[in-house]
């Protein structure tokens, strides 16, 4: 009997297969007005390192929401993971801002009313609202933390780098470690916009196809150079502890795990500027656990869970309260961090976002990610 | 019968797989006492904390548990549909037979990001929600052929006359399974059933697709990995694992290499 | 229809219904056998061809590549895509790659196998085949670990180098590193059908050859290897298929232009979110695993899986 009932399904199932049109429009229900009792349950999807014991155990324990995290490896594991069924396997999601604003518009996100988490205030402004997590006045979640890419070298090997051209240069062949992601095209870009102005590139991720092929270019000439284009954080920890590489694109993260074991190294913010991600902590418009989901988004705000966040993983907490709390736990790590730096310093990263054709020039004539993805096969071939 | 010569290389051969197959396992185990999580060569000194800290671990176990319940369901379904669809094409001849043996064999031939994704979707679609089954259903579609595959193996080497010979007698078709088909092809489904199980407890691809909101122990240590951190604990448990997995495997290994296997 | 209400009657006590039953099954076996060949090609058919289909249908649409939603207009530019650079490349180093592994899999495995079937005493045997089998308990990435941590500039195998007085090798990160590590982790698939190929051999053949006067060489030749042919075909499946779709031990071990099958179908679907290119490009390892699948049932290898 169960045979046949699947059946059925299946069957039904590949006839909306065949079918599949826009589905998953958000409801648009008011926003709520208080946050009622947890539900017991929190299901997220998360970057590793978001959702460590030390600050997950107390939410657990003061709110009675049993969190269960799925580690996704991608901005897109998380959009399928997201958008799936039109959601509701999952409550939220700590997506970038190349995931963000495709999971606004593919309705899988509900508004938030960010009245009802005290610490928002106590973010820095260009958090409060930014253009990743906030369409038309409307906030779809809580900015978290963010950080910048940055220039990794070897302070026993190498000199101090200043210009993202140490990753250009012939000199370093085979002592480089790139990103394996297609968003890499666009520190390639920045490093053009400088050192080409003729190309006319604005901003990295709007990219005209003659701005991405020159982009492309600079990144087949790189790849001779390239001894590993890292795939995990710790393929690239790996080779700085063991001498395979002195130079490289990297993240925060990587460098305070390297300090923590006592490599010889050291991070630069090339004079060219750079990249950087932002990440929010978005509610699912579908989310079952509404309740425990706002009390999550109070608590992972408070600058308690902010600074134990930034210092674990090595970034920097949107909670200007965090600073202080950061010291305690690791000395000298709020500046280590940026966690105190002016307004200006956020204001020069160029936050991640996806690349799409429409895009603000109105031509509509850039390349989008599906572009930047083959471009980026190509590149590493 | 064979000359010497031969003899000595194929020891010496043997013994040079055998070291190839193990050196890697060998230096993993060293790695899961390594006092400092840093994995340099020699290690820097000795320690046992790691396997008190994977059995702290809440997460380690519940990976645990989840991937030994999949993979225990997914080889019981194994069980069934593997081996009736062994009984079907092992006697008969009929149209679009090796199609069916194709279809089998699909989910082991084709990438698991294909299988992955398509169930995936599948589930997705049709509104069934993630949990334990299905992760077993996952599963289940690379295990089948391995049982499938061990079963009709022995059914062809077994001659037909067994079972005519057991209806001749008078036995229905139950009787003449359970007391001629059962114990002939009992081992076989020992040894199917042994790799299918391995196979589920080691899948991460299409697991990642079908698991939802769960870890199951590969899973888990994928984050580990891509992490970099808590290395020692992952060799830890692949430690403890390959040594309480070496009784089943041995007892099976026995049981189906009986005394007429080989040489006699 | 009428299978399925026998079927149903399986379960039911009275003896004389079962024998019925019995009796009906035995007397036509192609029904006996439709009948229990028809739960798992159902739920074949309804779970994996059906999610299957519906996947690759995808190859034929495209998608926004804002919302990642799928755009339902039949086009053929996913293909066209496939012939342009550097797919063609990809698809060639793969096809390279899991002919090299598969290889030397067999090249590795066959003397072994005969070692385990011909010389062994059973209790080497047995402890030969758990020391086969074993690894496949250990995780999978724990070994692809254990092989970088072996390769690295820094690992074990630099250091027993250097012990020996020999100089460093520098294959971590490269194709080399890639080969090594996919024959390692797929060698067990290879051992076991070899393994079982060469017991089903009868002694009295190989005996019959010596006593016609085939010396040891000719009756490996013209004997044994054509029986252990089909094991071998078999094993290969495992060994070729599983390279052709592997994406994370490129992503662990290689290294620059060590890109896949695997890898693309992986970065389109879970980077790009461009599931019909995925789609698409699946029908590659798709088309050529029915191609090997072919030729390898020529050779006898479905017999011996």
């Amino acid at each position: 009997m169960k045979r046949i009932r699947f059946g059925y399904v299946a069957l039904a199932a590949l006839v909306t297969a065949l079918a599949v049109p826009a589905a998953g429009v958000s409801k648009g229900s008011g926003l709520p007005a208080s946050v009622g009792a947890g539900e017991g349950k929190l299901t997220l999807i998360a970057w590793e390192g978001y959702t460590e014991k030390q600050w997950v155990a107390p939410f657990e324990k003061a709110t009675g929401c049993k969190v269960s995290a799925k580690y996704a490896g991608s901005s897109n594991d998380m959009f399928n993971l997201m958008t799936s069924g039109g959601g509701g396997q999952y409550d939220m999601v700590s997506a970038s801002g190349d995931a963000s604003l495709r999971l606004i518009y593919a309705g899988a996100l509900a508004e938030v009313n960010v009245g009802l988490i005290p610490s928002y205030k106590d973010f820095f402004k260009a958090f409060q609202a930014p253009a990743t997590n906030t369409v038309g006045g409307k906030h779809y979640g809580v900015s978290v933390q963010f950080g910048p890419n940055l220039l990794l070298y070897n302070t026993a090997k190498e000199k101090k780098p200043t210009s993202w051209a140490a990753l250009y240069d012939v000199k370093n062949k085979g002592k480089i470690t790139i990103p394996d992601n297609p968003i890499q095209i666009a520190d390639a870009a920045l490093y053009l916009s400088k050192t080409k102005p003729a190309l006319g590139i604005k901003d990295p991720y709007e990219l005209t196809k003659t701005q991405l092929a020159a982009a492309v270019a600079l990144l087949k000439q790189q790849r001779p150079l390239v001894k590993k284009y890292w795939g995990l954080a710790s393929d690239q920890i790996d080779l700085f502890k063991n001498g395979g590489s002195t130079l490289g694109a990297s993240w925060p993260y990587q460098y305070s795990q390297l300090l923590a074991a006592k490599a010889k190294v050291g991070t630069v913010i090339p004079k060219e500027g750079v990249t950087g991600w932002l990440d929010t902590w978005m509610l699912s418009s579908k989310a079952k656990h509404p309740n425990c989901a706002y009390k999550w988004m109070q608590y992972i705000s408070t600058p308690k869970a902010q600074a134990q966040q930034a210092t674990y993983y090595g970034e920097t907490p949107v909670n200007k309260k965090a600073c202080a709390i950061m010291d305690t736990i690791t000395k000298g790590s709020c500046k280590q961090f940026s966690a105190n730096a002016p307004e200006s310093y956020y204001r020069s990263i160029k936050f991640w976002k996806t690349p799409i054709a429409d895009c603000g020039n109105g031509q509509k004539n850039c390349t989008d990610l599906k572009a930047w993805t083959t471009a980026w096969q190509q590149v590493k071939g | 019968m064979e000359r010497t010569g031969t003899r000595i290389g194929l020891w010496v051969w043997a013994t040079l797989v055998v070291l190839f197959l193990w050196i890697p396992l060998v230096i993993m185990g060293v790695y899961a006492f390594n006092s400092s999580n840093i994995q340099s060569w020699p290690i820097p000194g000795f320690t046992t904390k790691w396997f008190s800290d994977a059995w702290n671990d809440v997460e380690v176990r519940d990976a645990l548990w989840l991937s030994l319940r999949a993979g225990l369901l997914a080889t019981s379904v194994a069980l069934v549909l593997g081996s009736l669809a062994a009984f079907g094409l092992s006697r008969a001849r009929f149209f679009g037979r090796d199609s069916i043996s194709f279809l089998f064999i699909l989910p082991i031939a084709l990438p698991g990001i294909i299988t992955g994704l398509a169930l995936n979707s599948f589930f997705v679609i049709g509104g069934v929600s993630f949990s334990l089954w299905t992760i077993v259903i996952g599963h289940a579609t690379f295990c089948v052929v391995v049982v499938y595959n061990n079963v009709i193996a022995r059914l062809r080497r077994t001659s037909g006359s067994f079972f005519e010979a057991s209806a001749d007698l008078g036995a229905t078709g139950f009787q003449t399974f359970r007391l001629v088909t059962l114990p002939v092809i009992g081992t076989a489904l020992v040894a199917g059933a042994l790799l299918a199980f391995a196979l589920s407890w080691d899948e991460i691809v299409v697991t990642y697709f079908t698991a939802g909101a769960q870890n199951t122990l590969p899973l888990l240590i994928f984050g580990f990995i891509r992490q970099g951190q808590n290395l020692p604990i992952v060799n830890a448990i692949a430690l403890v694992v390959i040594v309480v997995s070496l009784i089943p495997v041995a007892l099976a290994q026995r049981l189906t290499s009986g005394p007429g296997a080989g040489r006699s | 229809m009428a299978v399925d209400a026998a079927r149903v009657k399986e379960g039911s006590p009275r003896r004389g219904a079962l024998r019925s039953v019995s009796r009906f099954a035995w007397r036509r076996p192609g029904v006996k056998a439709f009948g229990q060949i028809s739960a798992p090609v159902a739920a074949f058919l309804f779970v994996y061809v059906a999610a299957l289909v519906a996947l690759l249908i995808q190859g034929f649409w495209t998608t926004d590549s804002f919302t990642g939603k799928i755009i339902h207009s039949w086009t053929l530019d996913n293909f066209r895509v496939i012939a342009n650079a550097p797919y063609p490349t990809i698809i060639v180093r793969t096809l390279v790659m899991a002919s090299a592994v598969t290889i030397t899999c067999m090249v590795l495995a066959f003397p072994y196998a005969y070692f385990m079937v011909r010389i062994a005493g059973r209790r080497l045997r047995i402890v030969l085949l758990v020391a086969t089998v074993l690894p496949l308990w250990v995780s999978y990435l724990v070994r692809v670990y254990s092989w970088r941590l072996i390769l690295n500039p820094d690992g074990a195998l630099n250091w027993a180098l250097n012990v020996l007085g020999l100089p460093d090798q520098n294959i971590a990160y490269t194709n080399t590193a890639m080969w090594v590590v996919f024959t390692y982790i797929w060698f067990p698939f290879m051992v076991l059908p070899v393994y079982a190929a060469l017991e089903r051999v009868p002694y009295s053949l190989i005996e019959a050859s010596a006593d016609l006067g085939g010396r040891g060489s000719t009756t490996l030749r013209r004997v044994i290897l054509p029986l252990a042919v089909p094991g071998l075909a078999a094993g290969s499946i495992f060994t070729f298929s599983l390279t052709l779709g592997d994406y994370i031990a490129p992503s662990l071990v290689g290294g620059p232009g060590s890109s896949l099958i695997g890898t693309v179908v992986y970065e389109s679907l879970g980077l790009a979110n461009n599931a019909p290119f995925a789609a698409a490009f699946a029908m590659v390892p798709l088309g050529i695993m029915a191609v090997y699948l072919v030729v390898m049932k020529r050779l006898g290898a479905f017999e011996s899986l």
